[in-house]
């Protein structure tokens, strides 16, 4: 399993990158290995808030449906328009292809509470 | 002429349109001996592709050859877990079509369907004696409807409080219709985790002056008997919210513990599964909801009642939720859960709730050590095991699709989701030791397979009419309708 460097975890099983202001997110490769085959993608419009804790996504495999919950606060500036015809990509390629929405957050320095790659490995491992 | 795959004489069969042969019918039409009228030219319905063009016996044959492909409780196990697939008596069916109950129309006057109406009434007052809420609907027409109005219900009693809460607590060992309801009836929905059972300190937590409800599945997805739920409702109630319990499993607790006794406000029942009526299918279920007293008032309507020796259905009620449905009910689905009730009797009740549970702890009991149990709490009614430790890739999907091979339905997978990989197993009372038995005895082989010959979980089915299907391509590209090949 891949668990790049350069991103930060949650303990929800999503990753987020900060690239200039703005914080991409996805779920981990640990994430899409648990859900199975992806079918169906649900994604927030651009514009709208999202809050911490609360749902903005809903990822639906072969075995459930899940909520994907914001790990920061902030305003949505982009998502993933391809994904939703293209919902394999976050088990193929869940870094990449499969990144879900951009955000503006409101306090960038939320990133710094969240694990890195190592740290991450550790609280899967635990779970 | 169709090239018949066969295994023996089980029946291949493709779709009716590719059965179509040109020109083919079924019916001569006598020579029309009077004037011919062609209707206006906007009422034709244009030429529809494909159609296909078979004889009569051409399709008895295609829908007979289908409905060998059914698989119901009846033809063996079937023990999906969470949906308590009983055995429906036929007695239970007899009475249904009783011409008097068969043919009365739901529009007849009340003082013409005095028995339909008693039997209605009477089935509610034995509900709440096996429940323990003083009042009831029978009115909703599947579990999912009877979490909807309990919910209305619930929201109607805080909105005449003068309450504005939005918020909806829900453990992650309930149902998945509870957020799905809550979330319909435009709440919030708290998720609150628990380790296997639901704990006061949990809900304390998450309790505050937004919480409308609690929303409680009792005994939980894991088969587990929620063992704080009366500490739990006495706080719920003191910080101004109700509970809900969803009932689908309340065949763990016939005769044995009442949910309205704990402090439950709120309580659908699902008569296809507890009551033995049919199941599936997209056939009718019902799910009557139990209500405290002070819930009472915002029953749906119509409510039946009984004046003297009179039965009628009452619309007359300011503060109810108004009715969920046209007519009184699914009342078919009544009927033979009022016929099971009176064959069973009391203690017939609770001696199926205990044969459920004695199953299911014995399943528990002979897997136990080749399967991994993620709770090692003794469940009630039914058991979830998961694929944690099973060797050579060997995971959930495979051993139930192994199971289809030994010619047993497979149990539900994947479900509780807080079981990864979950097996959950539901035997009901109705299976014997000896089907037990063969069950565990399938289950034992196909872990053993799993250590030795992996290939044999993996490849399977291979006994089945079809092999294993591409569950995630008929997801992603569902084919809906036919279409004619270009």
């Amino acid at each position: 399993m891949d668990f790049p460097e350069e991103l930060k975890y949650t303990e929800e099983h999503e990753w987020v990158l900060l690239e200039g202001d703005l914080v991409s997110i996805g779920i981990s490769d640990f994430a899409q290995d648990q859900l199975g085959d992806v079918v169906f993608v649900e994604l927030p419009e651009p514009g709208e808030r999202v809050e911490v804790g609360k749902p903005f996504a809903v990822v639906e495999s072969v075995k459930a449906v899940s909520d994907i919950y914001a790990p920061l606060e902030g305003e949505i500036i982009e998502v993933n328009s391809e994904l939703p015809d293209a919902p394999e990509s976050i088990n193929t390629s869940p870094y990449e292809d499969g990144w879900m929405i951009k955000i503006k957050p409101d306090d960038p320095t939320a990133l710094d509470g969240m694990m890195d790659a190592s740290e991450y490995q550790a609280f899967i491992e635990e779970e | 002429m169709s090239a018949i795959k066969s295994k023996g004489l089980i029946l291949d069969e493709k779709l009716i349109f590719e059965r179509s042969a040109a020109g083919r019918c079924g019916y001569d039409l006598p020579v029309l001996d009077v004037p011919a009228v062609e209707p206006e030219s906007g009422l034709l319905r244009k030429e529809i592709e494909g159609f296909p063009e078979l004889s009569e016996v051409d399709v008895v044959r295609h829908y007979t050859r289908l409905s060998t492909w059914n698989y119901g409780v009846d033809s063996g196990f079937y023990p999906l877990g969470s949906c308590t697939m009983k055995y429906n008596p036929k007695i239970n069916e007899v009475a249904a079509r009783l011409p008097g109950f068969a043919h009365l129309h739901p529009a007849t006057p009340d003082r013409l369907a005095q028995g339909a109406l008693r039997l209605m009434y009477e089935l509610q007052e034995a509900l709440c004696e096996i429940s323990g809420f003083p009042a009831l609907t029978l009115q909703p027409s599947a579990g999912a409807h009877g979490e909807f109005a309990g919910m209305l219900m619930i929201h109607a009693w805080h909105q005449a409080q003068g309450n504005r809460r939005h918020k909806v607590l829900i453990p992650d060992t309930a149902h998945g219709t509870n957020p799905a309801t809550a979330a319909l009836c435009g709440y919030e929905v708290v998720p609150i985790a628990s380790d296997g059972v639901l704990s006061l300190e949990a809900v304390e937590a998450a309790m505050d002056e937004d919480v409308a409800a609690l929303m409680v599945t009792n005994p939980n997805t894991l088969g587990l008997f929620e063992s704080n739920i009366r500490e739990i409702c006495d706080l719920v109630h003191s910080r101004g919210g109700l509970v809900y319990c969803d009932g689908a499993n309340l065949n763990a607790l016939l005769g044995v513990c009442r949910p309205g006794d704990l402090g439950i406000d709120v309580m659908h029942f699902n008569l296809h599964k507890t009551f033995a009526t049919p199941h599936g299918g997209g056939g009718p279920g019902a799910g009557p909801v139990g209500v405290s007293a002070e819930l009472a008032p915002f029953l749906p309507v119509p409510v039946v009642v009984k004046d003297g020796e009179q039965f009628r259905l009452v619309n007359d009620r300011p503060q109810s939720i108004g009715p969920l449905r046209t007519f009184s009910s699914q009342f078919g689905i009544l009927v033979r859960a009022y016929a099971y009730l009176l064959t069973m009797g009391p203690s017939g009740l609770k001696r199926a709730t205990e044969l459920a549970v004695l199953n299911a702890n014995y399943i528990r009991a002979r897997l136990e050590g080749s399967y991994h149990l993620p709770y090692k709490q003794r469940s009630l009614h039914e058991v979830v095991f998961s694929d944690v430790g099973q060797p050579n890739d060997c995971h959930t999907l495979d051993i139930a699709k192994r199971l289809l091979d030994y010619g047993f339905h497979p149990p539900t997978i994947y479900f509780p989701l807080v079981v990864q990989g979950a097996l959950m197993i539901e035997p009901t009372e109705t299976e014997s030791k000896q089907e037990l038995d063969e069950f565990c005895d399938a289950l034992l082989a196909i872990a053993e397979e799993a250590k030795t010959s992996p290939h044999l979980l993996h490849e399977a089915p291979v006994n089945a009419r079809t092999r294993r299907l591409d569950e995630t391509l008929a997801a992603r590209k569902p084919k809906l309708r036919w279409v004619p090949e270009a």
